[in-house]
């Protein structure tokens, strides 16, 4: 059975919706966005083919030619050679250049259907294409579908059930274009078209003059609508729950379990003053239940709200020309800003997304900035959290320095490290009204992968800060670090056992501080170290990948010698 | 009939591209997006201190850069 499974990939230009086919053919959910490299891995599926066979579908990245430009590409042209059924996913309004790749996969006579998708964008847009001539003219067999509503999904199927292999003869790049100009003429009618209300906003927001206050609205809107959306979750539906409900239960278990045996300390947590808090207790089901669920998920979900309707609504590509500019002077472009975005939920998927960058140093650029200078959301909720109840002040004195830092930095790397920032080169799809239900399905998607993936692990987290307290091995390495801490940065010698902690989670990291009885200024200098010294162990694993080994030590030793200069000057200037 | 850079090109003006100054790679990195000699290309918005271009190409929009902008050659009508 296993031997006899087709390998179908799904290939075509970025953004033109081959995870949401995938997602269709498959039932497989994946990250289906309106900005072309969404997709940075692979994701694999299955559908069924006939009565006993099945298929794996693969959702390959993006690639406007088999011409590898960079590494996402070049997987991608690697994969072709050896799938069994290639279906080939065009954007029905764009056809001629996408016909590009087309006949380039043709000439590689594996058996393939072409797929017109966004199928139902082209009438309103005033394309007309002709399915029956366009078959023809290409020899393969042409499905039209709308990947997100699900039309034209089954006859899909049906052909790739059907789909037998052809020979077609290899042409050269010019004749390819020659080929692409008769088909797109005989198979396909343009008609003028009015502009639509969308496209109407799509002039004003690339506008040179309204573009750049049209973005820093959009910016401080979706702070604002997070905070608003974070603060309300946490004040009316989290706090809430966890003192009327959870408290009453954990203090029965305390009495229960008699505060100061091992279990108790394990489970409930010191008492502080007599009183568990949620904070500070550090017993697995005190603080380990609530920093995931009443402190970091509600500004999970309302980060992952506003972010799907951003990247569905097609405005992230947009703002990466607005910053273009100011992203030269830190030796990226602006589309760096997409990976950055992203590691503003967690700096794992922002890390994956480096791929997006065209060259190394580019990359490298990128990895220090957001390692330093980009806190995950786990973390900025958890410095809210903590820092914010000395002041909201403290809190905007903390992002004010991660930014300031990111400017400096990314100016010094731009100078001292040879070669210059490429240009910018990237389609900007239409705006597309965002569909809810598709932003909801994202949501549930990305917080069920939070839920499943970070909460063991802060769980681990809190039971492994338990052990490292009761073996002590925090006195040991308190005494060791002393020089350091308290004499650079002016912090008791504890916090160690937080920076220890950062390696595997950063919220538990600095929910650590919370025992500590630090002065404001030492909880501020502690969250910005906490935040810029090394990006946590999965963070660390992909970048390794991304980068290499001896880039990622390179930009290791930025990092830690940013945090040790950073601390230092912070405490003397505080 | 003109020949002049992309990047000189006014909002809204369009013109046909004549050909791409640069190594392969430019052009076809280009050519992939659809920006090839004989194409009709619109120039729709730049920005201040030689930000990137954005044109119009087909049905399709392209941000380029400005320094890759000013490889292109175009020919006004």
């Amino acid at each position: 059975m296993t031997e006899s499974r087709k390998k179908i990939l799904l290939i075509g230009n970025p953004n033109v919706g081959k995870s949401a086919i995938f997602s269709r053919l498959t039932g497989a959910r994946v990250t289906i966005s309106n900005y072309p490299g969404t997709t940075v891995g692979f994701s694999q599926g299955f559908m069924k083919l006939g009565a006993e066979s099945a298929g794996t579908v693969i959702d390959v990245p993006g690639v406007y030619n088999l011409q590898p430009l960079c590494r996402a590409d070049d997987v991608a042209c690697n994969m072709v050679t050896d799938g069994d059924i290639i279906v080939n996913v065009i954007d029905a309004t764009n056809l001629e250049r996408n016909l590009f790749l087309t006949l380039e996969l043709r000439e590689k006579n594996i058996p393939m259907v072409v797929v017109l998708n966004m199928w139902d964008e082209t009438r309103h847009k005033g394309i007309e294409i002709d399915l029956e001539k366009l078959e023809e003219e290409l020899g393969v067999p042409v499905v039209s579908t709308c990947g997100i509503t699900g039309v034209g999904i089954k006859e899909l199927i049906e052909k790739i059930r059907m789909v037998k292999g052809k020979e077609f003869p290899v042409t050269d790049r010019d004749k390819k274009w020659e080929e692409i100009g008769r088909i797109s003429q005989t198979a396909q009618v343009l008609h003028y078209h009015h502009h639509t209300f969308l496209e109407r906003v799509e002039d004003i927001s690339t506008n040179p003059v309204w573009g750049l206050p049209i973005a820093a609205l959009v910016v401080v809107l979706s702070f604002n609508v997070i905070r608003f959306i974070g603060e309300g979750l946490i004040g009316y539906v989290c706090d809430p729950f966890f003192e009327k409900l959870w408290l009453p239960v954990m203090e029965k278990l305390s009495s229960f379990l008699s505060p100061g045996s091992l279990l108790h300390d394990v489970i409930v947590g010191k008492l502080i003053d007599g009183q568990i808090d949620f904070f500070a207790s550090f017993g697995l089901l005190t603080t380990g239940i609530y920093v995931p669920f009443a402190a970091v998920l509600p500004y999970m979900i309302s980060f992952y709200l506003v972010l799907g309707f951003m990247e569905d609504s097609g405005y992230l590509p947009r703002l990466a020309t607005q910053v273009d500019n100011l992203m030269h002077h830190l030796g990226l472009h602006g589309y760096a800003i997409v990976p950055m975005i992203l590691g503003l939920g967690c700096n794992v998927p922002g890390a994956m997304a480096l791929r997006l960058l065209e060259n190394r140093r580019e990359k490298f650029i990128a990895a220090t900035l957001m390692a330093v200078c980009v806190p995950c959301m786990a973390q900025i909720a958890m410095i809210v959290g903590l820092v914010g109840e000395r002041g909201g002040g403290y809190v905007a004195l903390i992002f004010g320095i991660l930014f300031l830092l990111l400017i400096v930095k990314g100016t010094l790397m731009n100078r001292l490290m040879k070669g210059n920032s490429p240009e910018i080169l990237w389609e900007i799809p239409p705006y597309r009204m965002p569909q809810f239900q598709a932003v909801l399905k994202k949501l549930w998607m990305r917080i069920s992968g939070f839920l499943t993936e970070a909460v063991p692990f802060v769980l681990l987290g809190v039971l492994i800060v338990n052990f490292m307290y009761m073996l002590g091995i925090v006195a040991y390495l308190s005494r060791l670090f002393a020089p350091l801490l308290s004499g650079l940065w002016g912090l008791p010698s504890e916090t160690i056992s937080a920076m220890i902690m950062g390696f595997l989670r950063k919220d538990v990291a600095v929910g650590m501080l919370a025992p500590l009885d630090l002065t404001t200024k030492q909880l501020v200098i502690a969250c910005t170290i906490l935040a810029i010294y090394f990006p946590c162990i999965a963070t660390f694993i992909v970048m390794v990948r991304e980068l290499g080994i001896r880039d990622m030590l390179r930009s290791a030793v930025i990092m830690i010698f940013t945090a040790v200069s950073v601390g230092a000057i912070l405490n003397i200037l505080l | 009939m003109e020949e002049t850079k992309l990047t000189n090109l006014k909002a809204g003006q369009t013109a046909v591209v004549k050909e791409i100054r640069g190594g392969e790679g430019v052009s076809h990195r280009l050519s992939s997006l659809g920006i090839r000699p004989g194409k009709e290309i619109t120039h729709v918005s730049s920005h201040f201190w030689r930000g990137p271009v954005t044109v119009r190409i087909g049905r399709a929009k392209v941000a380029i850069g400005y320094g890759m902008a000013q490889k292109i050659v175009v020919e006004v009508k």
